[in-house]
């Protein structure tokens, strides 16, 4: 049994707007072993990025982590002040953006703004042992060493978001986040990147977490996943079991909705309406509205939303469970 | 004999580069070059490839929109019954077929005036055509948007674009492109910006359209499991020239050309318990057929209507 690596516990975190809080994260438990691949999936506006950028602490002014934890190796990062993040950022954590790739400054070389993160956290190491590292990361990502001295123009999206993972990479970090990593990208490149990710997970024993609104995407690259719906986690578990026996009514119009090349040609299920608004305190079950076939606990308006255990290690939650 | 909507004949868009300010050479990038395909009445033609290799050049010289440079396209028109060149085209001629092709945008955030109300966005194909009387006109739209499902119409009329969510908006794009009652519709990309739940309800709302109003599409896209869900046939492009076409089963189930391989195998499976595996470049299949078939066709019919380019790619993939 592998060691955790990364616990959240209950985590809140709302956006203080003029028209009121805006609860992007509810109560959002999870953990990621030690060398685990860990997907969050959900459309947009759910709150995955949100549940990233708290991670890092990375989040806009305007946020505020309101209650929860959040630990890495048993430390506690929720209330640490700047200086002490600034160490647990990129050599605890890393993240690679969403659209990242186009995030390069354009007139530094690719190599010195590696060079640059690495200098930060360790800025005892010459730049020969620097040029030395990202050569190595290079190679991992498949990349040419020449690449350190060229400048982002000159080179494609591919080889930018290979870059990126180097640059995740550059200071060792225990876990990475990739928030949909691939989206720009296209399908031939999206694969040889994905590919990529793996590899390096393996080699390094990195624990990732994958966030991507593309089901298939998360089929492919995780070990456990979450499924999030209006800020909160409604299905959680083992990646085949929440694939093989979907609990959540969300979770099932999901892998409902999502063509494949493989296989009978299906009909596909369309998912009508729109998540609600985080403004408001929701109570009952948030996805009530546009269920297909709410069952009792779903219409209940005074039920509260909860995740009840299925089968060792996958829970989904209570109010949607017994939904057609 | 299945009638056409339209029929292109090696289409050609060459675009001349400068090869830099002080050069005098000129370069040609042929951004399409010598592809052909028909689309019946009431079928879909997927169009499939990677950023860049000519889809949307495609869409835009079959709409008029960037003057191709080589090669014929003949539209169906309905008055004459015939197939008619769309070269040449003048005034009344050329309004006659802009009402009959239209296009669908990808994304719904900018191809919608944002200053406009609704009404106003989809009354301006049936001002610019001169249709019917104002009321006429109004009754129109009421009717379009409840073929689109936005629903009371009364609701959507007086707003504004950036008042409704994505999904809405497209469908706000397709009841303008469809208020004109075309018999083709081109779709560059139609739901790439959605998201997947979204996705599928206007996936839907056009397959249904498409049957009630027999209307044919080119559906580009760069997702083969969206091509698959939407069209009869596909036709996998690459550096411009369509590589490989056939009815879409007999494509995804029997892939010839090196590229289209490639390209299934890149896309991700939803099923954890699918072993995707990593396809290996090689020539030898397409090899067999041009040894076979010869090089005089740009395509082979290898049986099923299944066509193979024979152009040579080696190196390329």
């Amino acid at each position: 049994m592998s060691k955790e690596v990364l616990s959240v516990k209950n985590l809140n975190m709302h956006y203080e707007t003029l028209s009121g809080d805006v609860h992007a994260v509810k109560d959002v438990s999870f953990s990621v072993k030690e060398g685990e691949s860990f997907g969050l999936v959900g459309e947009s506006g759910c709150g995955k990025t949100s549940v990233a950028m708290s991670l890092l602490q990375l989040q806009a002014d305007n946020a505020k982590i309101s209650s929860g934890s959040i630990q890495l190796d048993g430390v506690e990062l929720v209330g640490m002040n700047e200086s002490e993040l600034r160490k647990v950022r990129w050599d605890g954590i890393s993240i690679v953006f969403q659209g990242a790739m186009n995030a390069w400054n354009p007139v530094v070389k690719v190599g010195e703004q590696i060079r640059e993160a690495i200098r930060e956290h360790y800025p005892e190491k010459s730049k020969a042992e620097n040029t030395e590292k990202i050569e190595s990361l290079f190679q991992m990502v498949g990349l040419d060493a020449t690449v350190i001295d060229r400048f982002p123009h000159e080179l494609s999206g591919g080889m930018k978001q290979r870059a990126i993972i180097a640059l995740a990479l550059s200071c060792d970090p225990k876990v990475v986040i990739a928030d949909e990593p691939t989206t720009a990208l296209d399908v031939v490149i999206q694969d040889q990147i994905l590919n990529e990710i793996k590899k390096v997970q393996q080699l390094l024993g990195l624990s990732l977490i994958y966030i991507s609104h593309d089901i298939a995407v998360i089929a492919e690259m995780t070990d456990q996943m979450a499924v999030m719906y209006a800020g909160s986690i409604v299905e959680i578990g083992p990646t085949e079991k929440v694939f093989s026996t979907p609990k959540h009514a969300y979770t099932r119009l999901l892998l409902e909705s999502t063509p494949s090349v493989v296989g009978e040609k299906k009909k596909l299920r369309s998912l009508d309406g729109e998540p609600p608004s985080l403004i408001n305190e929701i109570i009952g079950c948030s996805f009530s509205p546009r269920c297909p076939d709410p069952s009792s606990d779903c219409k209940n308006p005074i039920k509260e939303m909860g995740l009840v255990e299925i089968e060792p290690g996958h829970f989904a939650d209570n109010c949607c469970v017994d939904c057609g | 004999m299945k009638k056409n909507v339209i029929e292109v004949k090696n289409l050609e868009k060459y675009y001349e580069v400068s090869g830099g300010f002080f050069s005098r050479n000129k370069d040609i990038v042929k951004a399409v070059d010598d592809i052909s395909f028909d689309i019946p009445f009431g079928e879909s033609l997927g169009l499939v490839g990677q950023s860049g290799c000519g889809k949307t050049t495609t869409a835009r010289a079959l709409c008029l929109l960037d003057p191709k440079t080589g090669g014929d396209v003949k539209f169906y028109n309905n008055e004459t019954e015939n197939m008619q060149n769309i070269d040449n085209l003048e005034d009344e001629e050329l309004k006659k077929f802009r009402r009959n092709i239209q296009m669908i945008f990808q994304d719904p955030y900018e191809s919608l005036n944002p200053r406009w109300t609704i009404k106003d966005i989809i009354l301006e194909p049936l001002n610019i055509h001169n249709i019917g009387d104002l009321q006429d006109r109004e009754e129109a739209v009421v009717e379009i948007l409840k073929t689109v499902g936005l629903t009371p119409a009364s609701n959507y009329l007086p707003r504004y674009p950036h008042e409704l969510s994505g999904g809405q908006r497209q469908r706000v794009s397709i009841a303008r492109t469809l208020i004109m009652k075309p018999k083709f519709v081109v779709c560059d990309e139609p739901t790439s910006m959605l998201d997947v739940s979204i996705r599928i309800s206007i996936m839907d709302l056009m397959l249904n359209l498409a049957k009630d109003l027999e209307v044919s599409y080119l559906y580009i896209t760069h997702d083969l499991a969206v091509a698959r869900y939407m069209c009869n046939r596909i036709a996998v492009m690459f550096n411009g020239k369509i590589v490989e076409i056939a009815e879409t089963e007999e494509l995804l189930n029997n892939p010839i050309h090196p590229y289209t391989k490639r390209l299934i195998s890149s896309i991700p499976v939803p099923d954890p318990s699918y072993d995707r595996k990593v396809y290996n470049v090689n020539y030898d299949e397409l090899d067999a057929i041009i040894a076979k078939h010869g090089t005089d066709n740009p395509m082979v019919d290898i049986g099923n209507e299944h066509y193979i380019s024979t152009h040579d790619v080696k190196g390329l993939i």
